[in-house]
């Protein structure tokens, strides 16, 4: 990124009113009410608050990997292997499943294969000093490798019933939600807090804005990144619990390219890939645009193909256009 | 330095042959010049793309829309096949080459004019170059039967027993070999990346860099997806979905740094290779091929941290004679 921006404090309060309309998450709001008219307007069945609810399915999981990610991201880090630890910890489900562990066990394991992946990304990461980018590429294809070696051709699919109901059940009947929303609205606001609103999160900015200068400032950068990678791992096992629940079955390809689409979630709610800026709100504005445009386009029956080359354009368009527009007004 | 720098690439040759040979023992079949061969044509195209994704690497950048514009290029070269299979095979290429060339040329424009990091810019076309076969062929898919003579024999080709696509990643490769090692430009790329601050006051402009980059990279795409189609007989959606990941690890594996300005030619044909020979030999050692994965990301762990030991030892040094004198004062 240029580097005026980097200089500038990132999530500094907004002084005037061309600087608030100008901010990232106004434009996000005002492009999340453009998607929920536009749906609105071309399927009538958008509005139905049965299907809002099933649409939560598509995105809860990966929104809430996304929130781990976003804080990765904000401290110059990366982890391509989310997607390949979902595998690994709905495999290690599966396998408890199979042995017949009890309920309370099996919720566990997912969550535990996680932290276990992600303390290994941080190790490399942090301890050897290795780039997160590279890192964690290796790291997927072995993940996503140990899945499939176990696994083979096979699939896990007998898991017990008081299992999936957690994955297929609503939580609260009226308004209908599913455990994996609330659980993402719940982590969200926490995410919230913690990153705006405490001394901990103020150093995640300092990390990303100049990580020498914070290590000189007594922030143990390094501790702080290995804590953030086992908690990306921890979500993505918690996703992998969920989602396993919900389609009831471990393949090897499961959530396969899911890596992509939380980084795309992150980028597009405003967090610079260059460490430093970003906010939770933006995150989760984002994660609603990207899964209510696939919902209202899958309702209108545009196959997902074309819908990824929609919120591929979207990206690019949505950081390109304020730049562009900067230009064109002069703007710095 | 310079020995040391030596056998990094030397050290990676060895490994390679001391494999190749320990699964000669086990499997005497993997070792026949006929099976070496095979495995030399299979690994041709991971090697170009390798290459384009160096240079890409080299500037700081990364590419990861290479296997999108791999199958769009591929698509739309077979579909002209489809439709005019006589035409001269160069045809085909041609408008193989020009369709990545124009797909790197967006992706350069998008960098290099509107400084949007790279990794943003070519994951959002990841995803709208793939999405883009589909709008174009309607989601169908070309056939072998389908694709015409021409088109399919050009890559079976050989030539002293090996294929027009040993050939031609050759050719690429002493092109790029050329490029970086004697030109001006290529130079700039490795200054680019080894301290971007300094090369600006040497005057070398990262963006004009960066758009070249990216456009070689998408024209090198181009012709692999040609030679992609070409070999196995079928272009859809689908094809070499996934792979850009296998081209930045045969990069990695090859002692290229990601942190920019750190990578060869021979490294990184010898990281390609090593894939190649991994992929290939574990049908013959009757080893289940969903080891493959896992296979392979143990590997590029290893290569990395290797990778860092050896960058820790001294600074970046772009000459070659400075190189020497850095020698020579150790």
């Amino acid at each position: 990124m240029n580097l005026p921006q980097r200089q500038a404090v990132a999530d500094a309060a907004p002084r005037r009113l061309s600087d608030w309309l100008l901010r990232w998450e106004t434009i996000l709001v005002a492009l999340l009410v453009l998607v929920i008219v536009g749906n609105t307007a071309i399927s009538p069945y958008f509005l139905d608050i049965y299907n809002l609810s099933d649409a939560t399915y598509n995105f809860s999981e990966k929104a809430i990997v996304a929130l781990g990610m976003a804080l990765l991201i904000i401290t110059r880090e990366i982890d391509l292997s989310v997607a390949a630890i979902i595998a690994v910890a709905s495999l290690a489900t599966g396998l408890a499943a199979e042995a017949g562990a009890p309920l309370a066990v099996l919720l566990m394991t997912g969550p535990a294969v996680g932290v276990v992946c992600g303390a290994f990304n941080g190790f490399l990461v942090t301890r050897i000093g290795l780039p997160s980018i590279v890192v964690t590429i290796g790291t997927m294809s072995l993940y996503r490798g140990l899945a499939q070696v176990v696994l083979g051709d096979q699939v896990i699919k007998n898991y017990p019933k008081t299992y999936t109901a957690i994955g297929q059940d609503y939580l609260i009947n009226w308004p209908p939600l599913p455990h994996s929303f609330v659980i993402f609205l719940v982590l969200a606001i926490v995410f919230a807090v913690v990153l705006h609103k405490t001394a901990f999160g103020r150093k995640l900015y300092a990390i990303g804005n100049n990580p020498t200068a914070a290590k000189f400032s007594g922030i143990p950068v390094e501790r702080i990144r290995f804590m953030l990678f086992i908690l990306t791992g921890l979500l993505a096992g918690l996703a992998a619990t969920l989602l396993t629940a919900r389609i009831g079955s471990t393949r090897p390809n499961i959530a396969l390219g899911w890596e992509l689409e939380i980084i795309t979630m992150v980028i597009l709610g405003g967090v610079s890939i260059a460490g430093g800026s970003g906010t939770i709100p933006g995150v989760v504005l984002a994660v609603f645009i990207l899964g209510l445009i696939t919902f209202g386009l899958s309702l209108v029956n545009v196959p997902g193909i074309v819908i990824s080359v929609i919120l591929g354009c979207l990206l690019i368009v949505s950081i390109a256009g304020p730049i562009m527009a900067r230009r064109i007004l002069g703007r710095r | 330095m310079i020995r040391f720098l030596k056998q990094r690439e030397g050290a990676l040759g060895i490994i390679i042959i001391l494999m190749v040979a320990g699964i000669g023992v086990y499997a005497p079949a993997f070792v026949s010049p006929g099976n070496i061969i095979r495995v030399l044509n299979d690994t041709s195209i991971l090697a170009m793309l390798a290459l384009a994704q160096m240079m890409v690497i080299l500037t700081r950048g990364i590419d990861l829309s290479t296997a999108s514009t791999l199958a769009l290029a591929g698509m739309i070269s077979a579909s002209l096949a489809q439709n005019y299979p006589e035409l001269p095979v160069i045809t085909y290429i041609g408008l193989a080459i020009a369709t990545g060339l124009v797909l790197g040329l967006v992706n350069g424009s998008l960098i290099s004019m509107l400084g949007i990091p790279p990794i943003v810019v070519t994951l959002g076309t990841l995803a709208v170059f793939r999405g883009m076969i589909v709008v174009y062929g309607g989601g169908n898919q070309v056939n072998a039967s389908e694709m015409g003579d021409v088109f399919q024999s050009f890559p079976k080709m050989t030539l002293f027993g090996l294929s027009t696509i040993f050939w031609i990643m050759v050719a690429v490769a002493l092109a790029v070999w050329l490029f970086l090692s004697m030109t001006r430009t290529g130079r700039g790329l490795y200054a680019v990346g080894g301290n971007p601050v300094a090369a600006r006051y040497c005057g070398i402009d990262l963006s004009k860099q960066q758009f070249l980059v990216y456009t070689i990279s998408g024209a090198i795409s181009g012709v692999c997806g040609y030679l992609w189609v070409s070999r196995y007989g079928v272009a859809y959606s689908e094809i070499a979905s996934g792979y850009e990941l296998t081209v930045i690890a045969a990069c990695v594996i090859g002692g290229v740094s990601i942190a920019g300005g750190v990578g060869s030619v021979p490294g990184t044909l010898l990281g390609a290779l090593f894939l190649g020979v991994i992929v290939n030999a574990l049908p013959v050692m009757q080893i289940t091929p969903f080891w493959q994965m896992a296979i392979s990301g143990a590997v590029i762990l290893a290569a990395v941290v290797v990778n860092a030991r050896a960058e820790k030892r001294g600074v970046k040094l772009i000459l070659p004679e400075a190189r020497r004198a850095a020698g020579a004062a150790k």
